[in-house]
């Protein structure tokens, strides 16, 4: 049953980010009817913000610490980041520790733009060529980007920390009446799935519970009535376009003490989170978030070494395999909208 | 000629003059001028490369080009043939003839299942489909298939699938007279072996493995174009322009299209297949993801739907990228000398990404210019720069009948 539970649990982190990211590419296949092959590296941008933040908030200068000598007598130069200086050093190295967290907000304004220069600029101009065309345009934009970040941060990957507090474990096992560190997890993981679930929610109440998320809703099911009805339905799913944007930035920047960001992570998760929209059922947001969840607990299922005795090399086919049984058994995946890419 | 009209005898033969004096036409600089070092292109193993993936990329299109379903995965068939290849020098002998037929076999069985189950759907879920099962083959190949601990190691994971010393070879021997392995070879010559010619100061190398690979590869034209001359390859584009109305009328486009698929799977396994003849290494990266994106940026480039457009865009994306990846900042600066010092070294910082190991960078950017503004690639702007200069002549009456759009 431990076992059960832990990786369940396991399960849970890498299927917040598969969810996120799967709502993002679900709200822009929705809205505007483009599969967006960029995606995965909007979140790998967002993974970055968090690593340019942590570097500006390190950058650094050197001063002469009289209190302390080198070997030969002489007064020591220590480094000394701005922010620290003018913080004082408690509240500063506070701030550079949070860097993670804080880079929420820094990257929230820089994703949106990217979204928003996304549609505006290369986009737009895709919605009446075939779905190939479309495919392959954010495939090579998904390149180009993915380059740009490996030619300024190099390739090797950048670890970026969580805040101090958050860098222990938790021991579920207590928690649950079994003994000690037989479910531990640890906590920034926690912190991931709690985060994602927040974003997903927001996301369901921007929807749900207010004029602008009903406008496009209604967008999503009948374009054409709503322009009739007066309503400037491009410009709201512009809105969205950078709100998926940000959802998958903000996926990333949490992401990054997780695994450190590489130039490649967005590709990585890229194709995971296609079959993930696939097996939630193409325009269909609960459908991303559950398939989401339920493939990353069942990729962390097969990876049990139980199941790896009796199907060798299952963890790594898994997601693959459900996806394939799903499209040719329930074409319209688990929550499809009838008549969405129905062809 | 050979069953084909005028036009495309034309086009065929074109091709085989290319691929006979490529030695010659990609060598025009003299040997040892800075110039080679950076543009000729006229060494075995690059030209071994310009053939095999016009094989590859011709076999794309025609599933691609002429139906319209966007293959995802199509690596998967290269790494499949590489693989089997490897195997029949392993287990049989260094011919190269048996190892390609078994890699086209095999592969093209791959293709028959992975199409059969992939077919079912069309657009963008078929496009997921087969990204789906070229991972999973990936993914096999590099874990399970590929521990060398376990007792089903086929590909023998991340050091790459290789001959050894100690391997069957039931026919030709394990070893070779030397004590050293064997080289694979066609009927006693092998694949390595290259004659040089020495005009002046040009050195021009002539190697077989080249022009087996680019007889093959004449083959394999010459089958495409009488595929996409059949009423066989005509079906095919019925189904591209529009599968539902072919439904309607009681058709059943569902074998076309398998048979399309399965075809240029076994175009692909050929390739690999001719891969390991070159060099009889097999690695699982041919099988990931980006490398079947590679395939549809060649079959982009070059011009989906023609019939040398494949060939020349795979030509193109494996010139370029062999040329940018040579050039560095010093190079850059040399060219650039007789620019003022500011100026020079800012162009050069720009340049510094796009040349070097971000050569990626630009055939990104340049793959993204093509699909913008000229979705029929390379070829399609040839041919509106010679439209360009026709048109000054005559009218532009013959342009306009070129332009009809199908009824809906």
């Amino acid at each position: 049953m431990d076992a059960i539970l832990l990786q369940i649990l396991n399960g849970l982190d890498k299927g917040s980010a598969y969810a996120l990211i799967a709502l993002g590419l679900t709200l822009i296949f929705g809205t505007l009817g483009v599969v967006n092959f960029a995606h995965g590296a909007l979140f790998m941008i967002g993974a970055f913000c968090a690593v340019t933040l942590s570097k500006i908030l390190n950058a650094s200068y050197e001063v002469i610490d009289e209190t302390k000598t080198d070997f030969l007598g002489n007064p020591l130069k220590v480094k000394l980041t701005y922010i620290e200086s003018w913080f004082g050093p408690e509240t500063g190295a506070a701030i550079i520790d949070w860097a993670v967290p804080l880079a929420i907000l820094f990257s929230i304004p820089i994703m949106i733009a990217i979204g928003f220069i996304m549609e505006r600029g290369l986009i737009k101009h895709f919605y009446k060529r075939p779905h190939a065309d479309q495919i392959l345009v954010t495939f090579g934009l998904a390149i180009v980007l993915q380059e740009v970040i490996k030619a300024i941060y190099g390739a090797n990957p950048i670890p970026t920390g969580a805040p101090e507090v958050f860098r222990g474990s938790f021991d579920f096992g207590v928690l649950l009446g079994y003994e000690a560190n037989a479910i531990i997890y640890p906590y920034w993981r926690m912190v991931y799935f709690a985060f994602s679930a927040l974003i997903i929610g927001g996301v369901f109440a921007f929807l749900q519970f207010t004029t602008f998320g009903m406008v496009v809703r209604a967008g999503m099911a009948d374009r054409e009535t709503v322009e009739l009805l007066g309503i400037n339905i491009d410009r709201r799913f512009t809105i969205m376009f950078g709100v998926a944007a940000a959802v998958a930035g903000l996926a990333g920047v949490m992401y990054a003490p997780i695994n450190s960001p590489n130039y490649h992570m967005g590709m990585d998760f890229l194709v995971l989170s296609f079959v993930v929209v696939v097996v939630g059922g193409m325009g269909s947001l609960p459908g991303a978030v559950l398939a989401g969840f339920l493939l990353g607990i069942l990729e962390s299922f097969a990876s049990m070494n139980e199941v790896k005795n009796i199907f060798p090399g299952i963890d790594q086919i898994i997601i693959y395999l459900v996806a394939i049984i799903i499209i040719l058994t329930r074409p319209r995946g688990l929550m499809g909208r009838k008549g969405v890419m129905e062809d | 000629m050979l069953g084909l009209n005028k036009k495309d005898t034309t086009l065929l033969i074109i091709v085989a003059i290319m691929a006979l004096f490529a030695p010659f036409i990609l060598n025009p600089f003299p040997e040892g001028s800075s110039m080679a070092q950076m543009f000729n292109a006229g060494y075995p193993d690059l030209m071994q490369r310009f053939v095999i993936f016009g094989i590859l990329v011709i076999g794309f299109n025609i599933l691609f080009g002429l139906t319209g379903y966007l293959s995802f995965g199509h690596a998967a068939f290269l790494g499949i043939g590489s693989y089997s290849a490897v195997w029949m020098f392993k287990l049989i002998g260094m011919n190269v003839i048996p190892a390609i037929l078994l890699s086209m076999v095999v592969s093209g069985v791959f293709a028959l299942l992975i199409g059969y189950v992939s077919l079912r759907r069309s657009g963008i879920y078929f496009s997921i489909l087969t990204l789906a099962f070229a991972q999973m083959c990936y993914n096999l190949a590099y874990s399970v298939l590929g521990n060398p601990a376990s007792s089903y190691n086929l590909t023998n994971g991340e050091t790459g699938l290789q001959l050894s010393l100690n391997d069957p070879r039931i026919l030709g021997g394990a070893v070779s007279s030397e004590g050293s392995l064997p080289v694979t070879n066609f009927f006693g010559i092998a694949m390595r072996d290259s004659v040089q010619l020495e005009i002046g100061s040009w050195l021009f190398t002539f190697n077989a493995g080249y022009y087996l690979c680019a007889f093959i590869m004449l083959i394999s034209f010459y089958v495409s174009i009488r595929i996409f001359r059949s009423p066989f390859g005509l079906m095919l584009r019925a189904v591209k322009s529009n599968q539902q109305r072919m439904n309607y009328t009681g058709l059943n486009t569902k074998p076309y299209t398998l048979a399309a698929f399965v075809i240029s799977g076994i175009y692909a396994g050929l390739a690999g297949g001719l891969l390991s003849s070159m060099d009889p290494l097999a690695g699982a990266e041919r099988m990931h993801w980006t490398a079947s994106g590679e395939i549809v940026i060649m079959a982009i480039l070059g011009g989906v739907g023609t019939l040398i457009g494949p060939i020349v865009g795979a030509g193109f994306n494996e010139y370029f990228k062999n040329i940018l990846s040579k050039i560095n900042d010093s190079v850059l600066h040399q060219w650039l000398s007789f620019m003022p010092d500011g100026l020079e070294d800012a162009i050069v910082g720009v340049l510094h990404f796009f040349v070097g190991k971000g050569w990626h960078l630009s055939l990104g950017v340049l793959f993204m210019v093509v699909i913008i503004f000229l979705p029929g690639g390379l070829v399609e702007g040839g041919q509106r720069i010679s439209r360009l200069f026709r048109r000054k002549k005559t009218d532009d009456d013959a342009d306009k009948a070129s332009h009809s759009t199908p009824a809906e």
